[in-house]
């Protein structure tokens, strides 16, 4: 079969070149394709709406009902209030090794949140619920890090998530 | 001296390129002092996050814009030998850009629109920073209908006849950068603008963070261009060689065309409100994207190797010694690639769909994109100025020294500051703080190459000084400039006959409008399907 780059390129080194290119691409996506499918990878997204100011009317994100709670079958469920400046409740404590669903909702402006050290990352947009799932394999003490600029105290948003043992329970 | 050229108006826009480049080098300097920590006196998140406001602001809007325009029109008149179509226009359209930047910079500076150069609803500046914002972009799409028209212009003059390379690479980008900057146009007029002048009482966050990626991606290609251009079009020659294909470049300049503006979401892997499958597919187009810059990189290399065996250069590596890198033009183009390198692996880490989360708004980010923009893509705006100034000014360079110790502190000062970047996001700093009142231990694990930066930040403002004094210094120098026509370079096989499609855009432009409806047409109209909440507006 004749190469259909021979009508754009002349030079037989530059076309392999280029087909090396495409195909680098390619791989890059089916890659990240294959794992995205096959171990359920994908970056957090949902799709959900509320009302960021009236969440302390909401069932889900009222104070009481804040923080880290166990589902039946094991996994462990955190709702977080992202407000200026800092996350409530602003001390968390979750089992090692164990599915944690956290889910948050802005009271106010952008916010973000990462975990250094850990996959634990979402942006919190109000209007939204961010819903992001992991594993976390070392039990220790983490940060939990605003990570988007929400106005001036932004560097002193953080708080605390302490990975416990598993005997420990994981309650808050 | 006439300006059949437009010399005049390809010199005052990259001088107040070059002018913004310099303020916002100095508060580079003030940005990683006081971010360091060092100096506990300087700590104060108001002025430090106006200052990176306009940091932003200058480096990302006005350098790169002025620059362009500036580089554009010499270039269509240069390289069509076509006087611009519309003269009072152009001058027009400059005013109207430099007129957006006077008024952005009251509230910039005074801290009333310290909202960062990406907006960042529901965050509200004062008015006056978007109307400012909106006229340098209008300005600038004067910029877009001069470049079209110039090109169509002389295609109805020379029928059958190929558009040169340089021309057809700058109107490629004129019509890039008009689609790409509808999407930020669309968030300002419906949405910031009105909401900012009590209008509307709220704005949908997630509406305005998707139209903003519509241009977020595809801006940094309208800020590419011109390096691209000057490496395909005037380093071959500057070299002492001849550019490898001509047609090779066509092809890259239309994938960038199609591919950079679809690809918005990698911008928007960790939000909420857009579905992965959506981020999916943006995903592989910005794969797609790396290609025309993996080809870029091959065309370019052998046009240097041609070169450098024209030049008695032998063996496998011996044609890398004998290129001339006393030439400003071939050393930037060099410390660009390898800049360049380092700077794509990590992209090829950020827009991966799931890998992202490791590094998503941490300094590794900040790393990133000073590597590649500011690196690869400013090194050589300096090395089009280095070239252009003394056929602009009819002025010899004041130093080519001078330039080439300068490009040199660039290179080494943009790894210095940036490495330490990229390792400080890997240990999880945030970017866009100005302070660290974190947990100790975290913060104990940054020190080192919190005090690195610094040293980086210094030896880049240095350099930004000496570049702009020798541009200064060009003017008034004595001894005139003897060849004063740009020397675009040949390709190795001679243009006979370009097919259409690589001498048009119609087909082109076509083809990503159908991406585009493709890959934001159902993301920008759910917003207007499901019930969604307005936020309203909140200070800083």
């Amino acid at each position: 079969m004749a190469d259909p780059l021979k009508s754009i390129c002349d030079d037989p080194l530059e076309r392999k070149w280029v087909w090396i290119s495409l195909v680098l691409a390619v791989v890059m996506g089916v890659t990240l394709g294959y794992y995205a499918v096959a171990s359920n990878l994908h970056p957090p997204s949902n799709v959900e709406t509320i009302d960021s100011s009236r969440l302390h009317l909401s069932e889900e994100f009222a104070e009481d009902n804040l923080g880290v709670k166990t589902n039946p079958d094991g996994s462990v469920r955190v709702t977080l209030v992202a407000a200026r400046y800092g996350f409530y409740p602003p001390r968390i404590e979750v089992p090692v090794d164990t599915q944690v669903t956290f889910r948050l909702a802005s009271a106010d402006v952008l916010h973000g949140v990462h975990v250094p050290n850990t996959n634990m990352t979402t942006m919190v947009v109000p209007g939204y619920i961010s819903e992001v799932t992991t594993t976390f394999p070392r039990t220790g003490e983490y940060s939990l890090l605003c990570n988007e600029y929400c106005g001036l105290g932004h560097d002193s948003m953080w708080s605390r998530l302490v990975v416990v043992p598993k005997t420990a329970g994981g309650q808050s | 001296m006439t300006d059949d050229k437009a010399a005049g108006l390809a010199l005052v826009n990259m001088w107040v390129g070059f002018i913004a480049f310099l303020a916002a080098a100095v508060m580079g300097v003030y940005q990683v002092l006081e971010r360091s920590g060092l100096i506990p006196e300087m700590q104060s998140p108001a002025l430090y996050f106006a200052s990176v406001s306009t940091h932003g602001v200058l480096m990302g809007f006005v350098l790169t814009t002025f620059l362009v325009v500036g580089f554009g029109y010499y270039t269509a008149t240069t390289s069509l030998k076509q006087s611009i179509w519309n003269r009072p226009l152009a001058w027009f359209g400059f005013w109207l850009s430099l007129t957006g930047v006077l008024m952005a910079a009251g509230p910039l500076l005074t801290g009333n629109a310290s909202v960062l150069y990406t907006f960042y609803p529901p965050l509200m500046a004062h008015p006056l920073f978007y109307i400012g914002a909106t006229l340098l972009v209008v300005g600038s799409w004067v910029w877009c209908l001069q470049m079209v028209m110039m090109m169509s212009l002389w295609k109805k003059a020379h029928p059958g006849e190929t558009v040169p390379l340089a021309m057809y690479g700058t109107t490629a980008n004129a019509i890039l950068w008009f689609i790409t900057s509808l999407g930020v146009a669309s968030e300002v007029l419906f949405q910031l603008l009105p909401w900012s002048l009590g209008l509307i009482d709220t704005v949908d966050v997630g509406l305005a963070r998707t139209l903003f990626s519509w241009t977020l991606h595809a801006i940094v290609y309208f800020w590419l261009f011109p390096a691209y251009i000057a490496m395909y079009t005037l380093l071959p020659k500057a070299a002492g060689g001849k550019l490898f294909s001509d047609q090779m470049g066509r092809v890259a300049f239309i994938m960038l065309l199609v591919f950079s503006v679809p690809i918005g979401f990698h911008h928007l892997y960790m939000d909420p409100f857009q579905a992965a499958g959506w981020k999916f597919l943006h995903m592989t187009g910005t794969f797609m994207v790396a290609v025309p810059t993996l080809i870029t990189g091959f065309t370019i290399i052998a046009s240097l190797e041609i070169a450098g065996k024209l030049r008695g250069g032998r063996g496998m590596f011996g044609w890398i010694g004998a290129l001339p890198w006393g030439n400003p033009m071939v050393l930037a183009a060099g410390l660009a690639l390898l800049m360049l390198t380092f700077g794509g692996f990590g992209g090829m880490i950020n827009a991966s769909y799931a890998m992202n989360a490791m590094i998503h708004n941490t300094q590794w980010v900040t790393g990133h994109f000073h590597l590649i923009f500011a690196g690869t893509v400013v090194i050589m705006y300096f090395a089009i100025a280095y070239y252009l100034w003394p056929k602009l000014t009819g002025r010899q360079l004041h130093s080519t020294r001078m330039a080439l110790t300068q490009l040199w502190l660039w290179f080494i000062g943009m790894l210095v500051l940036t490495l330490p970047w990229h390792v400080l996001g890997l240990d999880g700093q945030p970017r866009r703080i100005s302070s660290t009142p974190y947990d100790q231990v975290l913060v104990d694990s940054w020190q080192f190459n919190q005090i690195a930066m610094i040293v980086g930040g210094i030896i880049l403002l240095l350099s930004a000084l000496m570049l702009v004094y020798n541009l200064m210094k060009t003017h008034g120098n004595a001894q005139a400039e003897t060849n004063l026509e740009v020397e675009y370079a040949e390709p190795v096989h001679a243009v006979l006959r370009m097919p259409p499609l690589m001498n048009g855009f119609g087909f082109w432009c076509l083809l990503v409008l159908v991406y585009m409806i493709a890959s934001y047409g159902y993301p920008i109209a759910q917003f207007f399907l499901m019930d969604t909440y307005g936020t309203v507006p909140w200070s800083i």
